[in-house]
């Protein structure tokens, strides 16, 4: 039990090495602006505006849940506007961003690991770097950037979308007007409830495309090995947006 | 000239290389030879960078590959050029964008230039027209082509081959020897082949080296080796089974290896 309880512990300690050196090159390879420049607009592109759909769907569905169970919860105790209320701190502030962020998980942290993961095992990595290029210029920091410039962008739709369907709900299936939907909506708004989301997505974003840059380009073994990265990168990713969510609700809310 | 001075290398409890040592003139074709799995790969991947030793060192025109900083070593990839076993080709790439991407990061050629020198490669390697097709729609033999085009693309002062014509057809493999002896012809670069395919070995070779158990067993002109009293040496170019253990080998035990014993010919 021991000598198992060392090599886990000698294992963890060698993963934070590996990670702090991958940072560190990872950092290197910032001045390199030629390379992850033009590469970068590409990977907005693939990781931001192609995740789009899955985001919309995701925020629609999640407005009229919450629309109906806003209606649901405060029926008889509080005035029923307060479902826009509702609706719109729970879509901005926490749905929006953590829903759409889990979704994205699996897309986009899958997707980066399984790519890099396979140029890694069929040495495109290695021909990469004897064509010259730094692998962390030309494969890391375009993807780090666009997950995390374009997270809070996808986020920014999914949240406008989930209050549409929200209002669409209440308004259709609930008896609410459109002016008291509207009222509760305004009621407790401040602008900080837009920039909590945004902020926790971008760092959602940030993280998902670490992980899954770390654990692509450190696959082993074919296509066990990618498949392991892969997976790894989902969980570990949905893992750190809920760590996340916690640090920033703790960091920003307590006491605002 | 490259020379690998002492070379050690393991991976964990694996040694690889152990004292490897070794020194290939300017303007030859060193060809390494050895069993599957004795370290030839790992060898010539610590020329461009790719692996760092655990002690000893390999030096390219003098300069010490490990002690290189990115710069450097970026600078020294410029000048060699590396075919891989897999071929290695960028799958979400083009044939053509495969071959322009090393010449784009110079930065000191024009659109049209690097068009011309992707035409002109894809040339030597009898490939012309393939230019917008995807990697996965070429056959293995297309691929390894398109690999070594991606390399001449670059004009190499050096060039090196990992088992450039492993698993292909005898005739895909002559072809491909041809096309090594063809590039050293119009480009005058100082090579290392890799392989265990002896006639591609004597095809290509100016000399040849045989590494064994981490270290050169041998090393001389295709004619020494074919001479060689050597009894490694001679049982690999040979072809016979179990070079390691020779008095224990035959086809009876290499039948029982793989269950054939019983059965009727």
């Amino acid at each position: 039990m021991f000598v198992s309880l060392g090599h886990r512990s000698v294992g963890l300690v060698e993963g934070f090495g590996n990670a702090g050196y991958f940072m560190a090159d990872s950092v290197r390879a910032l001045p390199d602006v030629r390379t992850w420049g033009r590469l970068t607009a590409q990977q907005m592109r693939r990781l931001g505006v192609d995740s789009l759909p899955i985001a919309l769907f995701i925020a629609a569905f999640t407005g009229i849940v919450l629309a109906l169970l806003a209606s649901y919860v405060l029926t008889g105790a509080v005035p029923i506007y307060l479902v826009g209320t509702l609706v719109g701190k729970t879509i901005m502030m926490e749905l929006g961003p953590v829903l759409t962020g889990l979704a994205l998980a699996g897309r986009v942290g899958a997707n980066i690991a399984a790519e890099l993961g396979t140029m890694k095992v069929t040495e495109q990595v290695d021909a990469l770097e004897t064509l010259a290029y730094n692998p962390y210029a030309y494969l890391v920091i375009p993807r780090v950037l666009a997950g995390t410039v374009m997270f809070p962008v996808v986020v920014a739709f999914a949240m406008a979308m989930g209050v549409f369907t929200g209002w669409l709900a209440a308004t259709t299936l609930l008896p609410i007007t459109t002016p008291e939907f509207l009222r509760g909506l305004r009621l407790f708004f401040v602008p900080f409830d837009i920039q909590y989301g945004l902020i926790k997505s971008a760092s959602f974003g940030f993280v998902i495309s670490l992980i899954g840059c770390y654990l692509g380009l450190g696959a082993r073994g074919g296509a066990e090995g990618v498949g392991n990265a892969t997976t790894r990168t989902v969980v570990y990713s949905a893992e750190m947006i809920l760590v996340l969510d916690a640090y920033w609700a703790v960091v920003l809310l307590r006491g605002a | 000239m490259i020379e690998f001075t002492d070379l050690y290398k393991a991976f964990g409890p694996n040694r690889v290389l152990e004292g490897f040592t070794l020194t290939v003139r300017d303007g030859e074709t060193m060809v390494v030879i050895g069993y599957s799995g004795t370290g030839k790969s790992v060898a010539i991947k610590h020329v461009v960078g790719l692996l760092e030793p655990d002690s000893g060192q390999v030096a390219v025109d003098g300069q010490v590959v490990s002690t290189l900083d990115r710069h450097a070593l970026t600078a020294l990839r410029s000048r060699i050029g590396f075919v891989f076993q897999s071929s290695a080709l960028f799958d979400s790439m083009t044939i053509f964008e495969n071959l322009a991407l090393g010449l784009r990061r110079r930065r000191d050629m024009t659109e049209a230039e690097i068009a011309s020198r992707v035409t002109g490669a894809l040339k030597l390697v009898d490939l012309s027209g393939t230019e917008h097709q995807m990697p996965a729609e070429l056959s293995g033999g297309m691929r390894k082509r398109v690999g070594l085009a991606r390399s001449i693309a670059l004009r190499p002062k050096y060039m090196l081959y990992d088992e450039p014509t492993t698993g292909l057809d005898p005739v895909t493999s002559a072809v491909i020897d041809q096309l090594i002896v063809r590039t050293r012809e119009a480009l005058g670069v100082t090579s290392i082949v890799i392989t265990h395919d002896m006639r591609s070995a004597y095809t290509v070779g100016d000399r040849i080296a045989m590494l064994f158990q981490g270290k050169i067993q041998q090393v001389g002109t295709v004619a020494e080796i074919q001479a060689t009293t050597d009894p490694v040496v001679r049982q690999f170019i040979e072809g016979r089974p179990d070079a390691r253990a020779p008095e224990r080998a035959s086809l009876a035990d290499a039948g029982q290896v793989v269950g054939l014993e019983g059965m009727e010919a």
